[in-house]
């Protein structure tokens, strides 16, 4: 059974940038394999190899954390699930954002990897601490639709917006959803029966 | 909320329920798979023991790790060689059609859906792989999916999706002589954004993509998630229909004919509701160039790059902001994709070559390929790969190719693309620190010969 996700509590980095495309998530040349495993080796392999360990992924302070906080319009571009398989394999557990592109987040809803939308102000107070040294744990909560930290000794309470029925999967933990859509065979039978043949000769 | 437009209906034809969580589970009327985001997908399968309930309406090709060269097997490639295994093994397993290497029906994917008439209007039409919006063009639901979704195709031909709003994009007027489709949607994806499509579907009509042929309509439709729209389509009309009729899976006659009146029945009508409706004045789009990393950084060819356009983004291209895209110099010229790569791409583009005797420039190694092997086969017996091949062009076997630089075909080092494809992300056509610039296979063709990026107008004579 997969595993409910409520909230995750861990501290974050930031990778910034917008429209950060799923070709420098994972570039094409890693696509070509029969499995997912690994791939965690080359997520943003040219931007590190061009930053020569400047890049996030690569700063040492940022090993073991699993909250990702991006610009807007993350993971734009192809559909290669490899993109958060690699992000996932990585080690992050969740990505904070101003948007996601809907390809992007619906995988990664798919294998339980919550990706949270936090509006302008709360991106740019959040990018204040998050980018600040000191800042301790944050926790995304799903269930509440918050963002809570604690910076400079204020209680921070940012408001989260997810698509409602990616959050209902997480939260319920039926975000691998291959036995909700085998629940009713005779249903699917029913609609494939009325459909027209898709071809027309013989 | 949209009601009455032609997504709403062809949803309502394939919603199999709503789930509790707001989602529809989704019937999946035609599902493409491919080499590279499939075999993931049947190792699920096969953790799980589920079989494919609906293996007719799953259909296979081999297209992004084609080499463009040879098709020996062994590949040379034993990456390459592994996907293609893996495809064959899983497609013969689950009683999967594969039109493999050294089929007459292979190519890419989204070329050889409406070749064969097996992409129609009002179908559901699921791949993985981002440009399955190329589809929408017939009036098909067409959208990428990942992986997993992949498997849950397989598995239940469904899935479960959150309907989009709608937007309809009414480009106005008629285009000016030198601009074409690709113009048309690079100027929307410049105006809208690369992310104001996230949510929606777009609808693209008015008088200016009205008067479009088939394939120009799919260059558009193709390119939607480019704007961050996943799924794009126009409404079918006569145009559509006389496309698909006599193909392989929908043939001719009476039968087509009834069909043919089902399909037009299901365009939105006067009646339909929009989430937003978007105006662009077809008359004044000019032809079109990127200048930066993502599709919407475009200007056209006379324009100049924004002042305030990314400094980090303009050293990675090494432009300055306000210079021109015209006269930039380019090293390699490719014409081909799924947006760009079908018999009607590759006519133009030797039509031109044709009536102006253009030759490849001395520095510039210029390559077409055709997006199906029927394309390529269309194009030898036309006598067009001859004129590319005596113009200097590369005449290559079809696939996606430099596309996404896959196969062997990448660029080099910091080298410049003039290509007809659809991203120009960083990294793209196969080198780290080369550089793509997106535009029309006719602008190819004049930046091939000239050497250097330039407006196709001044061949036209406007």
């Amino acid at each position: 059974m997969p595993l409910k996700i409520v909230s995750i509590t861990d501290r974050a980095f930031h990778l910034p940038g917008d429209n950060i495309d799923t070709d420098r998530i994972i570039p094409a040349r890693f696509l070509k394999c029969i499995t997912f495993n690994g791939l965690e080796a080359h997520v943003f392999a040219d931007d590190r190899t061009k930053l020569a360990g400047a890049h996030p992924f690569d700063n040492p302070v940022n090993q073991g954390r699993t909250i990702l906080v991006v610009d807007s319009n993350f993971g734009s571009g192809s559909s290669r699930e490899h993109a958060p398989q690699a992000l996932k394999r990585w080690g992050i557990a969740a990505i904070v954002g101003r948007s996601f592109a809907d390809i992007f987040s619906g995988n990664a809803t798919a294998i339980g990897l919550p990706c949270v939308c936090v509006d302008e102000t709360s991106h740019h107070d959040l990018l204040v601490a998050v980018n600040e040294f000191s800042l301790g744990e944050l926790i995304v909560d799903l269930e509440r639709n918050q963002l809570v930290y604690e910076w400079r000794g204020r209680q921070f309470q940012l408001p989260i917006t997810l698509d409602p029925a990616q959050r209902e999967m997480l939260i319920n933990g039926t975000w691998d959803t291959i036995a909700t859509l085998l629940e009713v065979n005779d249903q699917v039978d029913a609609v494939a029966d009325r459909l027209p043949p898709l071809a027309l000769t013989e | 909320m949209s009601k009455n437009t032609l997504l709403d209906r062809v949803w309502d034809n394939h919603a199999v329920r709503m789930v509790p969580v707001g989602q529809t589970q989704l019937f999946i009327a035609l599902h493409l798979i491919h080499e590279v985001t499939s075999p993931q997908a049947f190792a699920m399968l096969d953790e799980r023991g589920l079989p494919v309930p609906y293996p007719e309406r799953t259909l296979a090709t081999v297209d992004h790790i084609v080499p463009t060269d040879s098709h020996v097997r062994p590949l040379v490639d034993p990456l390459a060689e592994a996907m293609l295994v893996a495809l064959e093994r899983n497609t013969a397993k689950h009683a999967i059609t594969f039109f493999g290497l050294g089929h007459p029906n292979q190519g890419i994917v989204h070329v050889i859906g409406p070749q064969l008439g097996l992409t129609q209007p009002g179908l559901t039409i699921a791949c993985g792989d981002s440009h399955t919006s190329t589809h929408g063009a017939f009036g098909a639901i067409a959208f990428g999916i990942g992986t997993t979704q992949v498997a849950n195709v397989l598995a239940s031909q469904t899935l479960l999706i959150s309907k989009p709003k709608v937007r309809r994009v009414e480009v106005t007027g008629q285009l000016s002589s030198g601009v074409t489709a690709k113009d048309v949607i690079l100027a929307i994806i410049g105006q809208l954004g690369v992310n104001g499509g996230i949510g929606f579907a777009y609808e693209y009509g008015g008088s200016a993509i009205e008067a479009l042929d088939m394939e120009a309509r799919m260059t558009i439709c193709n390119m939607s998630i480019e704007g961050g729209a996943r799924c794009g389509y126009i409404n079918p009309d006569q145009v559509t229909v006389e496309y698909l009729r006599g193909r392989p899976y929908t043939g001719d006659g009476p039968a087509f004919d009834k069909r043919a009146k089902s399909w037009l029945a299901l365009a939105s009508g006067p009646d339909a509701g929009y989430d937003e409706v978007v105006t662009i004045n077809g008359t004044t789009i000019e032809p079109m160039v990127t200048w930066g990393t993502n599709p919407g950084q475009v200007v056209g060819v006379n324009q100049p790059i924004p002042k305030d356009a990314d400094p980090e983004t303009l050293e990675f291209m090494g432009f300055l902001a306000g210079q021109r895209m015209v006269g930039v110099k380019i090293d390699v010229a490719f014409i081909g994709s799924c947006t760009n790569g079908r018999i009607s791409d590759l006519r133009r583009a030797a039509k031109l070559i044709a009536d102006h005797g253009l030759k490849v420039a001395p520095h510039v190694r210029a390559i077409v390929v055709p997006g199906s092997v029927v394309v390529g086969q269309q194009a030898i017996n036309e006598g067009l790969d001859e004129v590319f091949r005596q113009a200097g062009f590369d005449f290559r076997a079809a696939g996606c190719s430099m596309c996404l630089a896959m196969n062997p075909d990448k660029l080099q080092g910091r080298q410049i693309c003039a290509s007809s494809s659809n991203r120009n992300f960083r990294g793209r056509q196969g080198s780290p620190t080369g550089r793509t610039l997106l535009m029309s296979p006719e602008m190819v063709v004049i930046a091939a010969a000239n050497g250097e990026v330039t407006d196709i107008r001044t061949l036209c004579g406007v």
